[in-house]
């Protein structure tokens, strides 16, 4: 099959799962699970050559398809992949097996509409890594927001309706002003050129004045910023993170967060260069602050799932730190360290979820002295735990330190602060695995503590592979991506030359004029 | 070369993976498996001595590991004298104590987990000691921390091993926070992380004026992992891992990381007269202060722990001073004479039923004869008695340091006098005067195993003669060991002048150090055996002082009040307050704001037609009056 077919028939092939679910009778659980597990290993097993034939080198979209869609507004159906996406995508579609393996004992009511929500959940998500049309990937970015919504609602834990709401309308509120700036560009667009187009590439083209670039991108970064979710917006994760059930804390943590990143550096990055640079101070300083509050927060949780929420908030503070770091170094680590961020922490609520559905628990205080029970969940648990804190040899350290090195280029004393962070990593997640796993035990339902079957020993050890690849090898990653991110580094550094030359006050006059400006006189540049 | 150094670190990774994987069902086999692949790494090393001692070098690349623009670190080895000497220490001593090791955790049901642990060890030292740039020292770094996190948690349903072990790592992470970005400041400036490609310009980092700010940061992490001040405080407390790992990790090999670092990075050290001040401040402060903490202590072990910290500090001074062939020569011979002290406790404590409290113990030379006579030989070789090995190393050290401050000498000497009295105190106390054992362990004393004592044996002989190696010029000896190691520090050499000191002078430095050690020893002898002194009224006399040393000068209490109890509530308060009540609560109220203004907007659906269309006439006549007036 050509690569081009391929990507649309990956992007699809959940969706028609959902379709051939619905003809499976309800009780058949056990089956529909194997028909659900067996569409997304499919999926990702017919990814595996997209990414083999992906040409590293080439900054281009790669395995493009664009047809007319609403040809009235202008809006095509347009995927594609580049340096950008390509990973993000193999992520996703090497997730939800994972995801799906680690739903078979702990969903136990309404499995058909679960694995139907999950595979939709699929196509919305891989829909957002590959479009390349503002309208597609809105849709795609929305319909991904409901199955995540219900999984959260229905199979939630005991405050799961607080939770799935906040997670809503958080993303909501971010949502609704993205679309509005969507809107804004779509016309801005057609005011330079003359041509009606949602099309992605195209926005890349413009030279939006710098009075316009940052309230656009100020729209952008709020969507996208609380999906990261970048401090102080970050409120919804813990939440969100308890109540879902462990396969959606799963996807939550490896995939939906990473949507945020993502769109930073396939909007707000290219499409407004010289605004992304000029907030580029504010950013750094969210991020570390989200490295070492998410990092101080995580360590006094008692709740296993909380700390690995608010440790997401470190991590993704890192990543951030990295993309606004704008060197090669930085967005290199930034994108490996979502990818790493996805393997680690998905890996983790795994293992928090094993261990969830033999003692319904998830306080710290509750466990102990485990490793004499388990010993094979121990030393896999310690694994992850290790890559998480960005231990050499596994994949955290490369993406932490890459992203340390591009910051301290430059800017020294965020590198610093983030480095930082990386001590207080050490202690939160050594300090719960020592708390959990070291020790006496303490609770006599530990003692008889079933080991892992070998469903979850594939499950964790399939993630643990990439763990140790990326930490040893990275080039097999890095070398698809380096093309884009030095692409897009060009974009930037060119934005440089402009700024110093635009008039850069801002103040609510110029946001008025902004609104009121109805592009016309813009339109002569 | 490179077609089989690259097997020296990777067959005791394989021995740790086969340990680690089929460990459940080989269980007392791992150690036959772990004490082959060592010996083969020891014998391989072996065989790149003599090619080193040939001339021949080597330094090449096997595969890129991280390559992200100009940033590039690689997989590639270094082996030159520096790095033989340390693979053979690594090697050889290690290899011993895997020997020993199959006796004393012999019936552990974690034994493949051990020898998983201690395989697992040698691999990270062996890429530390034979990377040849900066990132692979951090890995092999980080990996040896790992190690030790393990081993020293190895019984970890002992809460205050499993302590321990958090401890230590957390400690090192702190220092490698400075060693991290010690590496990005060094490849800012220069573009590279190559040992070779840094060394040559080091004259760039220094018109950049960051050469004593990225020696400070790398030295920030030799701190942390060769535990001195401040950071040493993970080290007494890792003396809850297995007895041989305190002999390997802690005594032999990972401790002296940091002095390796300082050595290897000779060239940038030795440009910046503050930086070898600092080292050398830390150094002789460390040495004494832990020695003043080693008097007291009454746990075998850890009284060796304050000994192995304070003669760090000894290291830190030579290679502080400019004397690294000397730094570097006290490392090896302390490899033999501390492995050798760590395994003789353990051999006591096999005898005795893991008791480790001194108090407790005495008379127990004629019961453990092997045992005691090899302790005697590592104790006199510590004590600096001529011409067992710690004699001439450490004599080395202070010659060097006489030259670069009467000061330091000074102190160097003073230590010196308190390592031989804590030494003494301690066989002594173990091994003479009247039994305190207890009754139900009298009986049970019993010689260990011959694959415990023979390593003992072998490690005797070196701490006896493995300092001839390195006699001085003055002693009829032409330091061998200085020679070989002489290319390695060449770039040093160039900008250090040590001022000779006349033979005379060498002479009297000599006799007074090896006056201080049998002062120290006579001293101890009136205390422990003679009983002329009493140890108690002594103790009594200076109860302030003794308390003070009995608790380790209450540093773990100053920082838990001072650190690590406030971050914690600062982190809650943060969480509790901040996170909860203010973020959560400015989303809430959003909520709740909506709800409110629903409240009243809501009155407006009446459903009566009549007030809408009250409603519609109010709009018109405010939209007329609007264009009326305007």
């Amino acid at each position: 099959m050509n690569p081009q077919l391929l990507l649309n028939v990956t992007i699809f092939l959940p969706l028609a799962g959902v379709i051939t679910l619905l003809f499976f009778p309800k009780e058949k659980e056990q089956l529909i699970k194997i028909w659900a597990l067996f569409i997304s290993l499919v999926t990702f097993l017919l990814s595996v050559p997209l990414f083999c034939s992906f040409r590293s080198g080439v900054s281009d979209i790669q395995f493009e398809t664009l047809a007319v869609w609403i040809p009235a507004i202008g809006a095509n159906y347009r995927v594609g992949l580049d340096g950008i996406s390509i990973l993000l995508y193999m992520l996703t579609a090497f997730m939800i097996p994972i995801a799906i393996l680690a739903s078979f004992h702990a969903i136990t009511y309404r499995v058909k509409e679960y694995m139907i929500t999950f595979l939709f959940l699929e196509t919305g998500m891989l829909g957002v890594f590959s479009a390349l049309d503002l309208v597609l990937f809105y849709i795609f970015w929305e319909a991904m927001l409901i199955p995540m919504y219900l999984i959260i609602g229905i199979w939630g834990g005991p405050r799961r309706i607080y939770a799935a709401i906040k997670f809503v309308i958080y993303t909501m509120v971010g949502s609704a002003l993205m679309l509005a700036a969507i809107l804004y560009l779509y016309f801005l667009n057609h005011n330079f050129t003359g041509i009606y187009t949602f099309d992605i590439l195209k926005m890349y083209q413009l030279s939006i004045p710098f009075g316009k670039q940052v309230w656009l991108f100020l729209a952008f970064a709020l969507a996208f910023a609380i999906k990261v979710p970048l401090f102080p917006l970050h409120t919804w994760l813990p939440d969100a993170h308890v109540e879902a059930p462990t396969a959606g804390s799963i996807i939550l943590a490896a995939v939906l967060l990473k949507m945020g990143t993502y769109g930073f550096l396939r909007f707000n990055l290219p499409i407004f260069p010289e605004a992304s640079l000029y907030f580029t101070q504010l950013f750094f300083i969210l991020a570390v602050i989200g490295i070492l509050y998410g990092a101080l927060v995580s360590m006094v949780q008692d709740d296993i799932k909380k700390l690995v929420a608010y440790s997401s908030v470190a991590h993704l503070g890192f990543v951030m730190l990295g993309i606004f770091a704008m060197t090669v170094q930085g967005l290199q680590g930034g994108i490996l360290q979502m990818i790493n961020h996805g393997l680690s922490t998905g890996a983790l609520f795994l293992a928090v979820g094993m261990i969830y559905e033999r003692r319904h628990t998830r306080l710290i205080e509750d466990f102990g002295g485990i490793s004499k029970s388990m010993p094979i969940f121990a030393s896999l648990f310690l694994i992850v735990c290790l890559s998480s804190l960005g231990l050499p040899g596994t994949n955290g350290f490369v993406g932490e330190f890459l992203i340390l090195v591009g910051t301290f280029m430059v800017n020294k004393t965020f590198a610093v602060l983030g480095t930082a962070g990386i001590i207080i990593a050490a202690v939160y997640l050594l300090w719960m695995y020592k708390r959990m796993m070291f020790g006496t035990i303490t609770h006599e339902e530990n003692r008889k503590l079933v080991d892992l079957d070998l469903r979850e020993v594939v499950a964790l050890i399939s993630i643990i592979i990439f763990i140790f690849w990326i930490g040893i090898y990275p080039s097999t990653f890095t070398q698809k991506t380096e093309a884009s991110v030095n692409h897009l580094i060009q974009r930037v550094k060119k934005a440089q030359v402009n700024l110093q030359l635009e008039n850069r006050v801002l103040d609510f006059k110029s946001f008025l004029s902004f609104l009121a400006d109805d592009n016309k006189q813009a339109g002569g540049k | 070369m490179g077609s089989f150094i690259w097997l020296i670190p990777v067959i005791p990774l394989m021995g740790a993976l086969i340990n680690g994987i089929f460990g459940r069902w080989i269980k007392e086999k791992a150690g036959v498996i772990a004490n082959l692949t060592v010996f083969s790494s020891f014998v391989l090393s072996i065989i790149a001595f003599t090619r080193v001692l040939q001339g021949e070098i080597f330094n090449g690349d096997y595969f890129s590991w991280i390559k992200a623009g100009s940033f590039e670190a690689t997989f590639g080895l270094q082996v030159d004298q520096l790095s033989i000497v340390m693979m053979l220490v690594v090697t050889g001593v290690g290899f011993l104590i895997h020997l020993y090791s199959i006796g004393y955790m012999h019936g552990d049901p974690g034994v493949a987990r051990y020898f998983s642990y201690l395989n697992l060890f040698i691999f990270s030292m062996l890429m530390l000691v034979m990377g040849n740039n900066l990132l692979l020292l951090y890995l092999g770094w980080e990996g040896v921390g790992l190690c030790s996190y393990l081993l020293i948690g190895f019984w970890y349903e002992k809460e205050s091993a499993a302590k321990a072990g958090f401890k230590a790592f957390i400690t090192n992470r702190v220092g490698d926070f400075g060693f991290a970005l010690g590496i990005m400041l060094i490849f800012t400036t220069l573009g590279t992380i190559n040992y070779s490609e840094i060394f040559s310009q080091t004259d760039k980092l220094v018109s950049a004026g960051v050469l004593t700010a990225s020696a400070l940061l790398l030295f920030l992490g030799a701190t942390g992992k060769s535990a001195q001040f401040p950071l040493y405080i993970w080290l007494p407390d890792a003396m809850e891992g297995p007895t041989p790992v305190s002999a390997l990790i802690h005594a032999a090999t990972m401790v002296t990381a940091g002095v390796y670092m300082v050595a290897r990075f000779n060239p940038l050290f030795s440009l910046s007269p503050e930086t070898m001040m600092v080292v050398v401040i830390i150094g002789t402060f460390t040495a004494l202060f832990a020695a003043t903490m080693a008097l007291v202590n009454k746990d075998i072990k850890r009284v060796l722990a304050y000994s192995t910290i304070s003669q760090l500090g000894y290291m830190f001074i030579g290679v502080g001073v400019g004397a690294y062939a000397a730094g570097i020569f006290h490392l090896m011979t302390h490899a033999f004479f501390k492995a050798l002290l760590f395994l003789g406790a353990g051999s006591v404590m096999h005898a005795l039923a893991n008791e480790t409290n001194i108090d407790k113990m005495g008379a127990l030379y004629p019961k453990i004869k092997t045992t005691a006579i090899t302790f005697i030989v590592a104790w006199l070789a510590i004590s600096g008695i001529p011409p067992l090995s710690g004699f001439f190393s450490k004599d080395e050290i202070l010659a060097k340091a006489f030259a670069y401050s009467p000061w330091v000498w000074g102190f160097g000497v003073a230590g010196a006098l308190l390592t031989a009295f804590y030494m003494s105190r301690l066989v002594f106390l173990t091994f003479f005067g009247k039994s305190r054992v207890a009754h139900e362990v009298e009986h049970h004393i019993h010689e260990s195993p011959k694959v415990m004592t023979i390593p003992l044996m072998l490690l005797a002989i070196l701490a006896l003669i493995g300092g001839w190696v390195g006699i001085p010029q003055i002693l009829g000896g032409s330091n061998h060991f200085e020679h070989f190691l002489a290319p390695v520090f060449a770039q040093a050499q160039s900008h250090l002048h040590f001022s000779h000191p006349s033979h005379t002078t060498e002479y009297l430095l000599m006799g007074m150090s090896v006056l201080a050690a049998v002062a120290g020893i006579s001293l101890a002898y009136l205390m422990y055996v003679k009983g002329s002194i009493d140890p108690l009224k002594v103790g009594q006399r200076f109860a302030g002082v003794y308390r003070l040393l009995y608790n380790k000068y209450y540093v773990d209490e100053i920082l838990n009040s001072l650190v690590y109890q406030p971050l914690w509530q600062a982190s809650l308060w943060l969480w509790k307050f901040f996170d909860n009540v203010i973020i959560d609560g400015f989303v809430n109220m959003t909520g709740k704001l909506m709800l409110l203004l629903s409240f009243f907007t809501r009155r407006i659906q009446t459903g009566y037609v009549q007030n809408y269309a009250a409603f519609i006439i109010l709009g018109a006549i405010i939209i007329l009056a609007y264009y009326l007036l305007m």
